[in-house]
């Protein structure tokens, strides 16, 4: 039931608006409104009753293991949220003198400190609203590196057949031309058909490291060289950094310039699809392009807010104030809390559960995509050999998931693998929820066997069966009495 | 160990499982010379207790100064229940739902914040959200570039009277895909933009219009005039609004449609704003949200994500993402943009402080923002020294005109607890010493006089001090 159907004419909420409705005669008619928007009128009982009883519907991070691949669905610690919603930071008005923001600022100033210690960058803006923003500011970046040495011939960026698709289509944002690099069965990138690739025209070359075929990338530093030398930059989709925090740096590793995802590796919540946050750090030479603001420590000890008249060369805004400070300072809680000590155990226990979890599945008989590789903070079963067998698909096994009360992980990505599962369990899981999960994959390939239409059938058990896409998308109902 | 569960014999048991002796062997694929060192710049990790300290310290380090700064970020009311709903886990730590039958909270959530959107704005279609208003109006004349097939020149006429950041922010975002933003000046008398001076500007082909209704200045444009102009041109017109403000004003659908001939063309074609003043914190800035509707017959072009009802296999009502053929996890390279997220929590609260305000309370709420600035503008306006830039009606914001620097006055305001406004003298030079003030809700009538004698006391000490000086200087020239 919607809360429109909640609504009665005439119900008034809680008294959370002054009672009376101010005169706007002095506003010309033909300027107003003429009919009040349809909007529901319910009591604030009824309101929160509902938008409760909505919240119970969801799977979530809190209530079930969530072993979404590259998705990094790892505890949200509760500190977060209370301490980035203390008053003297909700009512901070963004435009507010730097010296009265003192405390603001210095969350920061500190957090962009962390985030070159950890990635081993030169620099870090906070501005990139969610990853692929921070992907468009990388890329805007890298054009604007080129364009000014005067190098205006490079339009194409490289990227592996693996990638996620905000790469190939921020890309395009920026302007450039997009090439594929094929991936080889061991999910390495095909150095030759790199190198065959790369040339005069290449502005840079966009790898995920690990890998979303969950394998660290062993020939990072030739790919850095062949991409160097041809004059191109290499950029660092940030997706998998949990895998190896703390352990290897992208920095380290040759790259330019790289895109964080707070909300995953520095745990803010992913809020059902949002507010994220891609914080880009770049390599000394490309400094001066960083999208504004940021903020910096002046001599006397003081912050405060980088603006375009200190860099002169930025690629400018890309939001109205500073990307989305609550969900900074819940990452720079979440670094403090973990502590140089803490981040590196991250990196650690999501491998250690995700190489459990593999070695586990593999001796249960499942086919893994990549056999004799270490797994990285996530791996990949292909479900091939199930689904001829018994003519069930992935999608079949992650919808019979949700009624076994598990998140499904994120099936047909990558692309390159069919019927796949791509699993990560993350460092927060404590072994109980990983077996679990894997006797109920075990359960399901019985069911696969014996009872076939317990998958195809499947979910039962939540308030909806599966749900007919085509005619949502064929039959457009996009809005209540539109 | 923060938030990691395992003890020692579970290590122990799950490493012989792999078949290695220790966590290190797992990084072995990983070259030895590239291996990190500690990270020295990162503190040792602290407990909760103590972090907690530190927070503390750090909020109290800010301002409590009273805010009559807008421009952009509006200090409203929000009722108790909004966030503390919001905050629920199963809202908090879900992801974006893409398993539909798992995720139905959120799912009818946004499709019934798209609903409310849409009555809000009398649009045919909103879309999830975008990351604020200010890449949601980059979206916007992206989209209307993909949209109006009729124009080719992929030039677009923005108002100096729409948000200076804004018009920046645009700029970054389209600057790499050759579209053209022009300033279209505003008239100094009204501090609106002027028909006359869109068509000094509009010179041959031109793909779409931006309006902001209120405008920076906080003033009101003929919305009416301009979009009928626009239709008649093959121009398509963005507006950019604030969402509160169109519980009283007239809502970007119904704009125009006055003559006959521009009657089918009824409305903005696309919408845009932020979606803040709808129960999102000031928050140093966000995280906000952007809304971004149109017209039906637009809706291909739409970027982000977008709900739709639907059946499930029983005939029972559900919901999911639709038209994701237009997105980049399906397209790729061809996807209308490489948007991957909405704002879901700020959207969440948005919808759930739309549900508890209803109509009747936004109404109110907007109208008495008005009644409050009008107020303030009555009160500093009647201290010598203070001025109104510009005739005509303003909603909640309104552009000051002083005899005294800006700045000046601001720092002089900020000492005694008033956070006075926005300084306009980089973006507006032409305008002197200029500030926008902006009054909400929350500003009683005993802040507003506040203010008031706050700002006679700064221009007197100001006066003063420039007597004094001058005083001075002509006794020294004697």
């Amino acid at each position: 039931m919607l809360i429109f159907e909640h609504s009665s004419p005439g119900r008034k909420g809680a008294p959370q608006a002054p009672a009376e409705k101010a005169s706007l005669t002095a506003i010309p008619e033909k300027l107003l409104r003429r009919q009040s928007a349809a909007l529901p009128e319910v009591s604030e009982l009824q309101a929160v009753r509902h938008y409760t009883r909505l919240s119970q519907k969801n799977f979530s991070i809190d209530t079930q293991f969530y072993p979404l691949g590259s998705c990094t669905m790892k505890y949200n610690p509760r500190a977060c949220n209370t301490l980035a919603m203390l008053p003297g930071f909700l009512n901070l008005h963004p435009l507010t003198p730097d010296l009265q923001s003192q405390g603001f600022l210095v969350c920061m100033y500190e957090l962009q400190s962390m985030l070159c210690e950890a990635t081993g960058m030169a620099d870090f803006s906070l501005a990139p609203m969610a990853g692929a923003q921070g992907e468009f500011a990388g890329v805007a970046m890298i054009k604007a590196y080129h364009s000014s040495r005067g190098d205006t011939e490079r339009r194409e960026i490289l990227v592996p057949d693996a990638a996620h698709g905000t790469n190939p289509a921020t890309a395009v944002m920026c302007g450039f031309q997009v090439t594929e690099i094929p991936t080889l069965d061991n999910g390495d990138v095909d150095i030759v058909a790199l190198e065959q690739a790369v040339g005069p025209q290449t502005a840079g070359l966009m790898l995920t490291n690990p890998s979303t075929l969950g394998v660290f990338e062993r020939n990072i530093e030739t790919i850095a060289k062949i991409v160097h030398q041809a004059g191109g930059l290499l950029y660092y989709d940030g997706a998998n950094l949990n895998a190896i925090l703390g352990k290897i740096r992208p920095g380290d590793m040759g790259f330019d310039v790289i895109h964080s995802n707070l909300h995953k590796t520095f745990s803010t919540p992913h809020g059902g699809g949002g507010p994220g946050s891609g914080a880009v750090g770049v390599a000394g030479r490309l400094k001066p392009f960083l999208p504004l603001p940021m903020v910096t420590k002046e001599d006397n000890g003081n912050y405060r807010y980088l603006t375009a008249q200190d860099c002169p060369q930025s690629i400018g805004r890309l939001s109205a104030f500073m990307g989305n400070p609550g969900v900074l300072l819940r990452a720079y809680v979440y670094m403090r809390l973990l502590g140089r000590e803490g981040m590196v155990r991250v990196a650690e226990y999501a491998t250690l559960n995700a190489n459990y979890m593999m070695a586990e599945a593999k001796r249960r008989g499942f086919t893994l995509a990549i056999d004799d590789r270490r797994a990285s903070h996530e791996f990949i079963i292909t479900l091939k050999n199930e689904a001829h067998e018994y003519h069930v698909s992935a999608m079949d096994f992650a919808k019979r998931l949700l009624d076994l009360g598990y998140h499904a992980p994120t099936t047909y990505f990558p692309l390159l693998v069919p019927e796949c599962l791509l699993i990560e369990p993350t460092e927060t899981e404590a072994r109980e929820a990983l077996d679990g999960f894997l006797d109920a994959l075990e359960q399901i390939r019985h069911e696969a066997e014996t009872s076939p239409e317990l998958l195809h059938a499947a979910p039962q058990t939540l308030p909806v069966k599966r749900l007919d896409e085509v005619r949502a998308a064929k039959q457009l109902d996009l809005a209540y009495n539109s | 160990m923060p938030f990691i569960p395992h003890t020692d014999q579970e290590v122990t048991l799950m490493l012989a499982r792999i078949g290695v002796d220790s966590i290190e062997d797992l990084f072995d694929e990983i070259p030895a010379h590239m291996r990190a060192a500690v990270m020295q710049a990162i503190p040792q990790g602290m407990s909760e207790m103590e972090v907690s300290r530190l927070m503390h310290q750090l909020a109290e380090n800010n301002t409590r100064a009273l805010c009559f700064l807008g421009a952009g970020a509006y200090q409203h009311h929000i009722p108790s229940a909004v966030w503390e709903i919001t905050t629920r886990g199963e809202f908090y730590s879900a992801y974006t739902p893409y398993q539909a039958e798992a995720s139905q909270g959120t799912l009818q959530l946004i499709y019934e914040y798209q609903s409310m959107m849409t009555a809000l704005t009398a649009m045919d279609v909103s879309n999830a959200s975008m990351y604020d208003g200010a890449s949601a109006l980059a979206e916007a004349i992206l989209m209307a570039v993909r949209a109006n097939r009729k124009s080719r020149s992929r030039k677009i006429l923005v108002p100096t009277t729409v948000n200076p950041v804004y018009r920046k922010t645009a700029h970054t975002i389209v600057n790499g895909q050759q579209i053209e933003l022009l300033e279209v000046p505003y008239d100094r008398a009204t501090g609106t933009v002027t028909l006359e001076q869109i068509k000094q500007q509009s010179e041959g082909d031109v793909t779409a219009l931006v309006l902001q209704q209120p405008n920076f200045f906080g003033c009101l444009e003929a919305v009416d005039e301009i979009t009928d102009w626009a239709h008649e041109n093959n121009i398509l017109v963005i507006a950019l609004i604030n969402p509160l403000t169109m519980s009283v004003l007239k809502p970007p659908g119904e704009w125009g449609g006055e003559t006959q001939q521009s009657r089918t063309s009824k409305g903005a074609d696309i919408a845009c704003g932020d979606g803040q003043p709808l129960g999102a914190p000031l928050s140093a800035g966000g995280p906000y949200y952007g809304l971004l509707c149109c017209k039906q017959a637009l809706v291909r072009q739409m970027p982000g994500r977008i709900v739709g009802r639907t059946v499930d296999l029983d005939g029972n009502e559900g919901f999911v993402l639709t038209l994701q053929a237009r997105e980049q996890h399906i397209r790729r390279s061809k996807a209308t943009s490489n948007i991957c997220t909405n704002q879901g929590l700020v959207v969440t609260a948005s919808t759930i402080y739309m549900a508890i305000m209803g109509a009747r309370g936004l109404e109110n709420t907007a109208a008495a923002c008005f009644a409050n600035n009008n107020l303030l503008v009555e009160k500093l306006s009647a201290i010598t020294g203070v001025n109104k830039a510009f005739a005509g009606t303003y909603f909640h914001e309104t552009v000051l005109q002083l005899e005294a620097p800006a700045a000046e006055v601001l720092s002089g305001l900020l000492e005694k607890g008033i956070l006075g406004g926005y300084n306009l003298s980089q973006d507006y030079p032409e305008l002197g010493n200029a500030i926008l003030v902006c009054t909400t809700e929350m500003r009683t009538e005993e802040d507003i006089n506040a203010y008031a004698e706050a700002m006679r006391q700064v221009l007197e000490a100001i006066a003063a001090s420039v007597y004094s000086s001058d005083a001075a200087m002509s006794a020294e020239t004697v």
